[in-house]
């Protein structure tokens, strides 16, 4: 049977075709769906951990346990896991193990362009890129056999046009994996130097095998068209060659990680010309260089961004592009905002009225950086804004720290925020945490994290008391407040500012996207009462826009909440009524 | 038609998704080659957001590039222009009529653009329509997305009931009634 996939589900169907029986993860576009699709499968059990590193040491228990895991991340969720994924590519694998991760060229909604090519050359794991939904699924079946057949983990690399483009994909049917045996093996599955010392040999000797299967696989193809022209490229790369420079020859990469030297001579031989077409870092090109060959790469293409097969008509072939010429520059810039009735918005208006130095963390709420809020100062990785915090107080002392706060999101505290807020309070730190409680995962599209009470599955399960979890590390003032109760909101931040102690708010309020979140419905301006002072504007809402000469609720957006009713000193807005 | 390269563009929440699956579904139901690229993350959260949907023979790269859209459904007036360069010589685009303030315009930036869709129709093939008011008059103003698809399958000539299959499958059924609806009245909006 046929079926239309995103690349996400495509791998999600492979893992179950493989006989998968074990998925963990932590969401993150655009690796978030793989998940998503995989907890449908009742025989695949599937997590949401609270970290990507925890995700992965459960994915390494369940193949050590004799099961085919699997495990999904962004790129920069690698970073996070980067600690047991060198150390498992010493002990190797029972079950088959993979490790999908999924690199964001162009940056559609991370904070950084990073390559995770290179996280496979420096654990010594081998490495696969798909170029469509049929390859991701068929190269996840893959990875858990070489997998298997090389004692190794095996990381499948994604990118965000893979993950997110739907195409055709042939269902087969599931295999019938038997859970391996699990046998004690303390030289294999204990990491202490001795024993390390042993297996980082075998390590080597697996690299050997692999450089050698990498040539015979049949992962890396090459397609021979013309004599000219040959381009050596791997996944979505592939398929903007394919369209721009129909006539080349071209080797597809489909094992990135080691890369098939013999096959890669064979090709260059055959081709007067060679270009390497990859986005992102000069991974092929550099290691292609250093066998002595000669190819073109990053001097006539981009390391930056996004490729596409215009891109490289105009790159390597010299073409131009004549766009219908709209008068484009002027069509004002769309960025993305906080939604109507967003929890975080009252929150802000009260960060940026009291003028503080804001901390901020990775979630919706960084969109707090933006116009109109421009509320928050730095933002790095998730988790980074309590430690940031603790450490400009250190830096600039106690009146700076009087005003300054970082801002975290549950869920993100729980990833990577609670370790912060433990060192503040074991070095005597007295910053401020607030985090924002919006009973879900927001940024990623509502994934359930240990602070909402259900698992994956919505199942009830026990959840994580946010100000108990504070308090028992330590922190005397937990207060919880809600971010719509402006004065209340500013009362606490205040106090909390001024203690010489460390203090957590939690700002709790549904995130306004939840479906059983029921504002009563749309406002408007009662132009009457309007004396156009324009507070209303400050908090930010996009369903409040200026038209001509006076102000409007644009009721097609606005849901209700009410926060501007409370902003207004004239009582100039009210329930619109149908 | 043997080949589309078809754009979807609105802004984030206003349902392009959903309008894609079912372009989607509909490509693979006319036994072509189909990839459809949607990009989301940031720009959910009310962001200008673009679809790609190709079909023909066989199709390699998921994005269409500028100048190479045979068809463009743009949910919004100010995205409508945005992403006019990207329709080719004979393109038509399909138009909802209403209009969002992005941030900029909000905070008063810059303007919104006046007179967009008579800009528009001075160069291009434009079909326009308040999708949003008969979405409504159906019942729900989330069915503005099949509304435009109505339209889309009378310009692009596609079989009706391969459309209706096609949102059979996709839509909720407990919304798919009001949605049909929708699909009808888009339809038979541009006779
Ligand atoms: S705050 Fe009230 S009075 Fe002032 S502009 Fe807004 S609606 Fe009008
Ligand atoms: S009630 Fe006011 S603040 Fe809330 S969504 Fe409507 S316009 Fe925006």
């Amino acid at each position: 049977m046929k079926k239309l996939m995103l690349g996400n589900e495509a791998v999600a169907r492979g893992a179950y075709e493989a006989g998968c029986s074990v998925a963990a993860a932590y969401p993150g576009t655009p690796s978030t769906e793989i998940t998503e699709y995989i907890s449908k499968y009742d025989e695949i059990y599937s997590e949401w951990a609270p970290n990507e590193k925890v995700a992965l040491e459960v994915a390494i228990g369940s193949s050590i346990g004799g099961a085919r895991a699997i495990c999904s991340m962004k790129h920069v969720g690698l970073n996070v896991a980067a600690d047991p994924l060198f150390t498992v590519s010493y002990t190797g694998v029972n079950g088959g193990l993979v490790i999908m991760v999924a690199d964001d060229p162009g940056m559609h909604s991370s904070q950084n362009e990073q390559d995770s090519r290179f996280y496979a050359r420096s654990s010594k794991v081998p490495m696969l890129e798909p170029s469509d939904s049929q390859e991701c699924k068929d190269f996840v079946k893959q990875a858990f056999t070489i997998s298997e057949t090389f004692d190794c983990p095996v990381i499948v690399r994604l990118s965000t046009r893979v993950s997110h483009s739907q195409s055709v994909v042939e269902l087969s049917d599931k295999e019938d994996y038997k859970l391996k045996q699990y046998s004690k093996d303390a030289s294999k599955y204990v990491m202490m130097p001795a024993m390390a010392r042993k297996r980082h040999v075998e390590v080597e000797k697996r690299m050997t095998a692999l450089r050698k299967f990498s040539n015979e696989s049949g992962l890396n193809k090459i397609e021979m068209i013309s004599n000219d022209i040959g381009v050596i490229t791997s996944g979505i790369s592939y398929q903007y060659v394919k369209e721009a420079i129909p006539d080349a020859s071209v080797l597809k990469i489909g094992m990135v990680h080691p890369i098939p030297e013999k096959l890669i001579e064979e090709f260059a031989s055959k081709v007067k010309t060679l270009y390497v077409v990859e986005e992102l870092e000069p991974f092929f090109e550099n290691q292609i260089k250093k066998m002595g060959i000669k190819v073109i790469g990053k001097e006539k293409l981009p390391i930056t961004g996004e490729y596409s097969a215009q891109l490289l008509a105009e790159k390597l072939r010299d073409k131009k592009f004549d766009s219908n010429e709209a008068s484009n520059n002027a069509v004002p810039v769309r960025p993305p905002v906080m939604c109507p009735g967003c929890p975080h918005r009252g929150m802000f208006y009260v960060l940026k009225k009291m003028g503080l130095t804001v901390s901020g963390d990775i979630g919706c709420y960084t969109l707090g950086a933006l116009p109109p809020n421009e509320a928050m100062d730095i933002c790095v990785c998730m988790g980074a804004s309590i430690g940031i915090a603790h450490g400009l107080e250190k830096a600039r002392g106690t009146e700076f720290r009087k005003k300054t706060v970082a801002v975290i999101g549950d869920s993100t505290f729980i990833h990577s925020g609670i370790t912060g807020l433990i060192d503040i309070v074991y070095n005597k730190g007295n910053s401020t945490v607030i985090i924002l409680d919006n009973s879900i995962t927001g940024m990623t599209g509502h994934q359930q994290n240990p602070t909402t009470g259900f698992t994956i599955k919505g199942e009830p399960t026990k959840q994580v008391d946010l100000e108990l979890l504070c308090k028992s590390v330590g922190v005397d003032r937990v207060t919880v407040v809600d971010p719509f109760d402006i004065k209340e909101f500013e009362k606490v931040v205040k106090a909390e500012i001024d203690a010489d102690e460390p203090s957590v708010i939690i700002s709790q309020r549904p995130c306004a996207l939840l479906k059983y979140v029921k504002y009563e419905g749309s406002h408007r301006i009662v132009q009457d009462k309007c004396k156009k002072c324009r507070m209303c504007m400050k908090i930010g809402c996009p369903a409040i826009v200026e038209k001509g000469d006076h102000l409007e609720i644009n009721p097609a957006l606005c849901v209700g909440c009410k926060l501007c009713t409370k902003i207004c000193g004239f009582g100039a807005i009210e329930r619109a009524g149908e | 038609m043997k080949k589309l390269n078809l754009l979807i563009v609105g802004v984030g929440g206003q349902g392009t998704l959903l309008a894609s699956r079912i372009l989607g579904t509909v490509a693979l139901k006319l036994n072509f080659d189909v990839k459809v690229s949607e990009v989301h993350g940031m720009s959910q959260r009310g962001g200008s957001v673009v679809t790609y949907v190709k079909y023909g023979e066989k199709v390699y790269s998921p994005l269409i590039e500028k100048g190479e859209a045979d068809l463009i459904i743009a949910f919004e007036q100010l995205e409508a222009l945005r992403w006019v360069e990207y329709l080719n010589k004979e393109g038509k685009m399909i138009v909802n009529e209403q209009e969002i303030d992005p941030m900029p315009v909000i905070t008063g930036k810059v303007k919104y653009p006046e007179k967009i869709l008579e800009t528009l129709k001075a160069s291009y093939r434009i079909y326009s329509l308040d999708a949003l008011k008969i979405a409504k008059e159906c019942g729900t103003i989330k069915a503005v997305n099949i509304v435009l698809l109505g339209v889309m399958a009378k310009l692009a000539g596609i079989d009706k009931n391969i459309f209706l299959e096609a949102i059979n499958e996709v839509v909720p059924a407990k919304v798919l009634d009001v949605n049909i609806k929708a699909f009808e009245e888009g339809y038979n909006y541009h006779n």
